[in-house]
């Protein structure tokens, strides 16, 4: 029998998701021995006329990273769903936009007006900007289109799996391809993690949850046995999926939430909004609006990287 | 067509349901763009509803429970005095004008007050115009 044929992918990410693939160490080997890689653009030097030059349906399974915020990112997601029967939404990014998402909180013009005239190190004193078509006298040059909104890559093609994490962790990418490997593919739509939220899975002592402070994390040194929350600091875990190992807790940071929302969970802002003024003490309105002072940036903490996946997906510009 | 505003309106079982009540059968005139629904405490209003609401289509929500101090769970009433404030911060950033989100204490006997209420945000949300959901979002 043939070896089964994957395909990895990144489009608007870090690349941190492929260094979390080559972070399973020698079993990357493992890997290799019973699956052929077929696209790997951060790896192998594979281009996209040899994944068009496939049948559909060749790739078994395709690992793709990033959001999806350019005309380029959406082509390659649209053709690498055709090639492969099998589809993962590999990390934060693809499962809920991720970092890149808090893109949605401006649009394309903004962004092209910070990064091409206002931004300091530019030197574009003739206010040029990204064209999609450009005449020179050697002919037309192209450019991908900037999408105003960056998406999901489950608002872009059909998913099988999500693999949530910033990055995934190692022992869920191999999960992933034990599953794979073994034919024990869960239902479709799965996310491969816990289905407890993080903090059903962290070890810390947790007393009652009340808090009269929020501080941010350099405000205080917390106590790494207790709580972050209950010591006041803002932790995503109550609506946060868990199965993440607890990297940043360990670290004592607070969950910043990378694995997206646990089961039951639309919003997973807004659960962190009730979350966060359910346990603060305090009924006048002074205290309020002290608590609602002290969380300086709420969209920015509870979408850190889930805003392209939220109800509201971005920001409600005014029309001009 | 002029623009008639669509508006949730969550309200407590307990006080501001009855309030709503009150200003029906007291035949009050006031604005009929609230579509109520009634849940057991303005505490359970989860933040989630107030985003399904305008995803559904509402151009505003208002969420009434007891006044503070009167809540018929103790303290339900507080956490909501709490989520709203915080929940509009965090809208504002979004791009959602404040107007469009209200939390207002009716008690059962403040019927007269009720109407007030719906009459004053239906006027300011029909000077917003309609929440469309996309605004500024499209691809192309």
């Amino acid at each position: 029998m043939a070896k089964p044929k994957i395909a990895l992918y990144w489009a608007s990410s870090c690349g941190g998701c492929d260094v979390a693939v080559l972070d399973t160490n020698e079993k990357i080997l493992d890997i290799a021995g019973v699956a052929d890689i077929v696209f790997w653009p951060i790896a192998i030097d594979f281009k996209y006329h040899h994944v068009e030059a496939m049948e559909d349906g060749a790739i078994d399974l395709c690992l793709f990273n990033g959001a999806v915020r350019s005309s380029e990112q959406e082509k390659i997601a649209k053709l690498l769903r055709a090639k492969s029967k099998v589809v993962v939404a590999f990390g934060a990014c693809a499962c809920f936009g991720g970092i890149p998402a808090l893109g949605n909180f401006t649009n394309r013009a903004e962004i092209f007006q910070r990064a091409y005239i206002e931004a300091p190190s530019n030197a574009n004193a003739d206010g040029t900007f990204p064209q999609t078509l450009t005449r020179v006298s050697e002919g037309e040059l192209e450019l991908p289109e900037f999408f105003d909104t960056v998406l999901t890559l489950a608002q872009v093609v059909d998913v099988e799996y999500f693999v949530p994490g910033c990055p995934p962790p190692v022992d869920i990418i191999l999960k992933v391809v034990d599953f794979f490997a073994t034919g024990r593919l869960p239902p479709a739509g799965s996310v491969i993690a816990s289905d407890k939220t993080l903090c059903d899975e962290c070890q810390r002592i947790k007393e009652e949850k009340k808090i009269t402070r929020l501080y941010r994390p350099h405000e205080i040194i917390p106590d790494p046995k207790r709580c972050l929350l209950e010591q006041g600091i803002i932790c995503c875990g109550p609506a946060t999926r868990g199965g993440c190992g607890l990297r940043c807790i360990e670290a004592n940071m607070p969950c910043r939430g990378c694995f997206g929302p646990p089961p039951g969970v639309i919003d997973q802002g807004a659960k962190l909004v009730s979350a966060i003024a359910s346990i603060y003490q305090g009924d006048s309105e002074e205290e309020i609006a002290r608590m609602v002072g002290e969380v300086l940036d709420p969209a920015g903490t509870f979408y850190r990287f889930g805003l392209a996946d939220s109800i509201l997906k971005r920001k409600h510009c005014q029309q001009p | 067509m002029s623009f008639e505003p669509k508006i949730v309106g969550i309200l407590c079982n307990w006080c501001s349901y009855a309030g709503a009540d009150l200003a029906g059968i007291s035949r009050k005139k006031f604005s009929p763009n609230v579509r109520v629904v009634r849940v057991m405490c303005s505490g359970r209003v989860d933040p989630t509803f107030v985003l399904k609401a305008f995803e559904a289509g509402a151009d505003g929500v208002i969420v009434c429970g007891c006044h503070p101090g009167e809540c018929h769970y103790a303290e339900g009433n507080y956490k909501a005095a709490r989520r709203i404030p915080l929940l509009k911060k965090m809208l504002a950033q979004l791009g959602i004008e404040d107007e469009r989100v209200r939390l207002e204490w009716v008690s059962a006997s403040e019927g007269d007050r009720f109407a007030a209420v719906v009459d004053e945000m239906t006027a300011q949300i029909r000077r917003l115009g309609p929440f469309s959901r996309n605004n500024g979002g499209g691809n192309g």
